[in-house]
């Protein structure tokens, strides 16, 4: 799940997860930026370094969730690979991982995606998969190919090796049709035109695209043919079925009547956004993606309003197995 | 009930020729690029020699101001009224380029190449996570240097925290000087002499294991990368140390802005408390995106329970209105016509607005059955939309209201929400003005 800063894509990737654990379903979310943004909206302590089960959908599925960071995801390399229990210590004491995380941001990318791939490849001891799903809240639009990408971003740095191998590994896992990758925006001019660009870029890479998920949906009330039919001609009625609706006189210089100016100026600003909306959408439409849309929750999201939206996308088809 | 802050008063800010570094911070996606380029609109207009630094302008916004390429140097604006002996300047950073620019001052050209010509260079160059932040910093250190502007103005990165700006120099700045650097240098440097020969042994068994984990190919490209940068080393962090305390100094001032969003307050709330910290002057608080009503007084509820009243009362029902309407006069219309540039921007309670449509009015009167039952609807619409507008206006006053509690002393000044961006010049004269005029929302 990527979308520009901002969107909500933290929130999407977590209602998402939630909506895939119906029917008893085992997923995995996991965050790469360090921001704790799940344990946040879940309303619990920060993650640490080992996935949790943080969350049961009404189906009796489980969400369960890790906060990927790329030291420990380092060492975690290191020993799986090299039994390098202490030596890894020492490297890292030296700096030496703060050097390998930070000075190829292709490095720590590999890291991160790499272990996402571990937990989507995992197998019980029965050989069945670990988890049916694993949503990533990735990083945002403007830089997700580059992130997904990872192939290409160590290519100039390992060319043989296991770092090269690892890339390889991820890449496989990136391209194949178990992966998707859905955009979140908003109606607005940047979120759309980085929706936009992201997608052409996905492609270019030749990475799976998913679905685009509009979020924060605002109710359209009036468009913009009924504000002017108010606004010309029909001031008089309307002060005065204000005026009846018990809000004060309707003459002029009355109660309602000066009510209907400041009301009107907020329609017209509504029915300009609901133009510009219209056209965000049309834009995105040009896209050819599934579409899903969320609505606004105008006190902000807490636990229930994430379960609202989980079953929101799940009405909508997407999050269902 | 709204808390009071003190009013920050954008003009004598500006006008101040105290003033020579304006830093924009906050977390992304406040409208930090647009107030930076509103504030050099401003600046320049009223007499100050300006330049903005930005970072990451949007498109539209770019070419409001000539903008069309990241090329790295101030070009000057056009459209501006330069009358007041004024100018603006803009800029778009190119960090990769500042970079080049700096490891190119630095060593001489055949190591210089060595440098550029690395694959770590690149990687580093284009893509390290404090590289965007370390350059901007340079870049404002830079023309601070040239001494060409009496006012520089700087957009920051936009990164998901506002302390990144501050935090992340410094860790590039002691990364390349740090230890790890040292030792992977050590075997190219310390050869074999004997009084390093235990460090060498430790080191051997070191570059033996990162060998094996990096691969060796990638392991010498490291190398090479730290050997050819070995003489600048010492000068990122003093770089570093210098442009971080040309922030500290007087005639700096630190503008945080934000939006009247929780996680867009609680970073601009770390911001001020790091500032606070770190002895940098905050001038104030800039809270872009505040929504008004013009008619505060009727509450959510009122509205919404008129609404129902309204859509229960379907027949139309002209008789039941206590007072007869005086039909408008004609010229009315004409009037507030007019006033049809300012939709959007009228704030006031008795702000008049005007709509684009120029139907005759006497059609009204010949369908006016059918319309008293639009007129209904209509009315019942904007009274809903009026609710909504008022449960907004509280939500954000109780987020602002929660940072004005914990930071009273704070200066602030609200900028009322625009429907659209802002993609021209005279766009962000408006925010400009909005800027120096707004209030605080006071109780």
């Amino acid at each position: 799940m990527t979308g520009k800063g901002g969107t909500g894509k933290t929130t999407v990737a977590a209602a998402l997860a939630l909506a895939l654990a119906a029917e008893g379903r085992r997923i995995l979310l996991v965050e790469v930026e360090g921001r704790q943004g799940i344990a946040q909206l879940f309303e619990t302590d920060a993650l640490p370094y080992v996935e949790r089960k943080i969350a049961v959908s009404p189906g009796g599925g489980e969400v369960h969730a890790l906060a990927i960071d790329p030291e420990q995801a380092l060492l975690d390399y290191l020993d799986m690979f090299y039994k390098l229990g202490r030596a890894g210590r020492a490297l890292k004491k030296l700096g030496a991982i703060d050097f390998a995380t930070t000075i190829a941001p292709g490095l720590r990318d590999v890291l991160l995606t790499g272990k996402a791939c571990e937990a989507v490849r995992r197998k019980d001891k029965a050989g069945w998969r670990t988890y049916d799903a694993v949503v990533m809240d990735a990083p945002p639009t403007g830089r997700i190919t580059r992130f997904l990408n990872v192939n290409d971003e160590v290519a100039g740095l390992a060319r043989i090796g296991p770092i090269y191998n690892q890339a390889q590994a991820v890449m496989r896992v990136m391209k194949s049709r178990e992966t998707a990758v859905h955009l979140v925006t908003l109606l607005e001019e940047m979120p759309v035109q980085e929706t936009v660009d992201g997608v052409a870029e996905l492609r270019a890479a030749g990475l799976p695209v998913g679905g685009v998920v509009i979020n924060m949906v605002r109710p359209v009330i009036l468009d913009s043919e009924a504000v002017c039919a108010a606004a010309n001609g029909q001031r008089t009625a309307v002060a005065k079925a204000l005026s009846q609706a018990g809000l004060g006189g309707a003459r002029r210089g009355g109660h309602a009547e000066r009510l209907v100016d400041p009301l009107l100026a907020q329609a017209h600003e509504h029915a300009e956004r609901v133009a510009l909306e219209r056209r965000e959408r049309a834009e995105l439409e040009e896209l050819g993606l599934p579409t899903y849309e969320l609505d606004l929750l105008g006190d902000g999201v807490d636990l229930g309003g994430l379960y609202r939206l989980a079953e929101n996308l799940r009405k909508q088809g997407l999050g269902v197995a | 009930m709204s808390l009071e802050s003190p009013v920050l008063a954008i003009d004598p800010l500006l006008d101040d020729p105290r003033t020579r570094i304006l830093v924009c911070c906050g977390s992304g996606g406040v409208g930090k690029t647009t107030t930076a380029a509103a504030l050099g609109v401003r600046a320049a207009e009223r007499g100050r020699k300006a330049v903005v630094l930005t970072i990451d302008p949007a498109r539209r916004l770019a070419q409001s101001m000539g903008l069309s390429e990241l090329d790295n140097t101030p070009r000057r604006v056009n459209g501006i009224d330069e009358s007041a002996g004024g100018e603006l300047h803009a800029m778009m950073l190119d960090m990769k380029r500042t970079f080049d620019e700096v490891v190119l001052q630095h060593s001489d050209p055949e190591r210089a190449r060595a440098i550029l010509e690395n694959p770590f260079y690149q990687s580093l160059s284009a893509g390290f996570a404090g590289t965007q932040e370390y350059m901007a910093m340079e870049k404002l250190g830079q023309l601070r240097a040239l001494d060409a502007w009496d006012l520089i103005i700087v957009d920051t990165p936009p990164s998901r925290s506002a302390l990144d700006f501050l935090d992340a120099p410094k860790r590039l700045g002691s990364f390349l000087d740090g230890r790890f650097i040292r030792l992977l240098m050590a075997p190219a440097k310390v050869g074999g002499r004997a009084g390093v020969k235990f460090l060498n042994m430790g080191m051997s068994v070191m570059t033996g294991t990162l060998n094996k984990v990096v691969g060796g190919q990638l392991l010498r490209d490291v190398q090479t990368f730290v050997a050819a940068m070995d003489s600048m080393f010492g000068g990122f962090r003093k770089r570093a140390d210098a442009t971080y305390k040309l922030l500290q100094a007087n005639g700096t001032a630190f503008l945080v802005v934000a939006a009247p969003e929780r996680d867009a307050l609680r970073e601009a709330s770390y911001f001020v408390e790091r500032l606070a910290a770190e002895d940098m002057p905050l001038a104030g608080l800039v809270l872009n995106r505040v929504h008004r009503s013009g008619a505060e007084r009727l509450t959510a509820e009122r509205a919404l329970a008129a609404a129902e009243a309204l859509e229960e009362d379907d027949e139309g029902s002209e008789e039941a209105s206590p007072e007869s309407p005086t039909p408008l006069p004609s010229g009315e219309f004409d009037e507030s016509a007019e006033n049809l540039q300012t939709v959007g921007i009228v704030d006031q309670p008795d702000g008049k607005v005007g709509l684009r449509t120029n139907s005759p009015e006497s059609e009204t009167k010949e369908t006016h059955t059918h319309d008293a039952y639009d007129a209904h609807r209509l009315a019942a619409g904007l009274l809903r939309l009026h609710a909504e507008r008022m449960q907004l206006v509280a939500r954000e006053r109780r987020t602002r209201d929660r940072f004005v509690s914990v930071h009273p002393e704070v200066p602030m000044v609200d900028v009322a929400a625009l429907p659209g961006d802002v993609h021209d010049l005279a766009g962000l004269r408006e925010i400009g003005e909005r800027l120096a005029q707004g209030q605080p929302t006071a109780a």
